[in-house]
């Protein structure tokens, strides 16, 4: 991306950013809001946090050697770090750190 | 006008928020800066944007050529989650005057976490205590990027798999969602979409099929979904 597209995708993320978090503010400070609005509100930020861990994995290539083993093994510690830690400074570093050692260092074939 | 109360009350609620974002802002500083984007590129996105698994996930848009309505939709269904926090403040701010619009500005969640958490004193003015606090918070976030992008382009170290802090993030609030809701239909929905869109579409559409067809699926499932919440 240019420059020029950059910023512009800054402002759009802005913006988008504050509607979020406004809208509540806008639109239901005196009513209620509809099921339909606290059913999506509510239900959906598990799925969303499943899609975006596939879509950060998108360019790693399944069909070839090491099959994405790498980014399992690294997920895996990260979950077992967090359930048992339960500090996510801890688990992302730490989950990080290893999968950096694992990429920068250890050939899996 | 400095209301000292207010704000050392809100400086010391805010101590874990410190070491969250100072460490986590650094690696979003660094991150940037690995990719080769000017710091100031990083600096504006902690000031403006302010919304720590959307800047991340920003990195991956730049390098996509991610069009700017893809960009818009992803964003407010990654950020969807904060409107549900707006609708547990909404009597807490009410009385906030003009300092309301930069409390819902930067209404993260450890900032909603917080407020919602902390027990409040009586005698301090609230409003001002909202305002410190998330003045604070969104201080260390900005520092975090500041000192991140300093290291970046002042120290030479192999970045190669630093990207992988953006999947352990989603791997983390992930776990922290199911403890939430123990409920397994979100990720079981959640994964089958992903994987849909990855058969189906190119990687540049991926998420927003991926969105989109989970939202179908929401529907479908419904009443999986309504339980146990």
């Amino acid at each position: 991306m240019s420059e020029y597209e950059l910023l512009l995708a800054i402002a759009f993320m802005t913006a988008a950013n504050f509607i979020t978090r406004v809208f509540p503010f806008l639109f239901f400070a005196k009513k209620e809001p509809p099921k339909i609005i606290a059913f999506v509100a509510n239900s959906f930020p598990p799925i969303i946090m499943t899609i975006l861990i596939f879509y950060t994995l998108g360019k790693i290539d399944f069909t070839v050697a090491p099959y994405g083993t790498k980014e399992l093994l690294a997920i895996i510690i990260t979950a077992l770090l967090h359930i048992k830690f339960n500090n996510y400074l801890v688990s992302i570093f730490m989950g990080t750190i290893f999968y950096m050692l694992l990429v920068q260092f250890i050939v899996l074939s | 006008m400095f209301h000292k109360k207010e704000f050392q009350a809100a400086f010391k609620v805010s101590i874990p928020v410190m070491m969250g974002y100072g460490v986590l802002g650094f690696a979003f500083g660094l991150l940037i800066t690995s990719l080769d984007y000017a710091w100031y590129i990083a600096l504006l996105m902690s000031i403006f944007i302010y919304a720590g698994a959307l800047q991340f996930l920003a990195v991956g848009f730049f390098s996509a050529k991610l069009g700017l309505v893809d960009i818009f939709i992803t964003s407010i269904f990654v950020n969807i989650r904060q409107s549900f926090y707006g609708l547990s403040v909404l009597k807490k701010f009410k009385k906030s005057g003009r300092l309301k619009p930069y409390l819902i500005f930067g209404l993260t969640d450890e900032t909603y976490a917080l407020l919602t958490t902390i027990k409040e004193d009586e005698q301090l003015k609230s409003k001002y205590y909202y305002f410190y606090l998330t003045a604070l918070n969104q201080s260390y976030w900005v520092t975090g990027t500041v000192f991140g992008t300093i290291f970046g382009s002042m120290v030479e170290f192999d970045t190669n798999g630093l990207d992988f802090s953006l999947t352990a993030l989603f791997v983390v609030l992930a776990i922290e969602q199911y403890k939430a809701s123990k409920n397994f239909t979100p990720f079981v929905i959640g994964a089958i979409a992903s994987i849909l869109a990855f058969i189906l579409v190119p990687l540049n559409n991926m998420l927003i099929f991926a969105i989109v067809s989970a939202i179908i699926g929401m529907f479908i499932f419904k009443k999986r979904l309504d339980k146990n919440v």
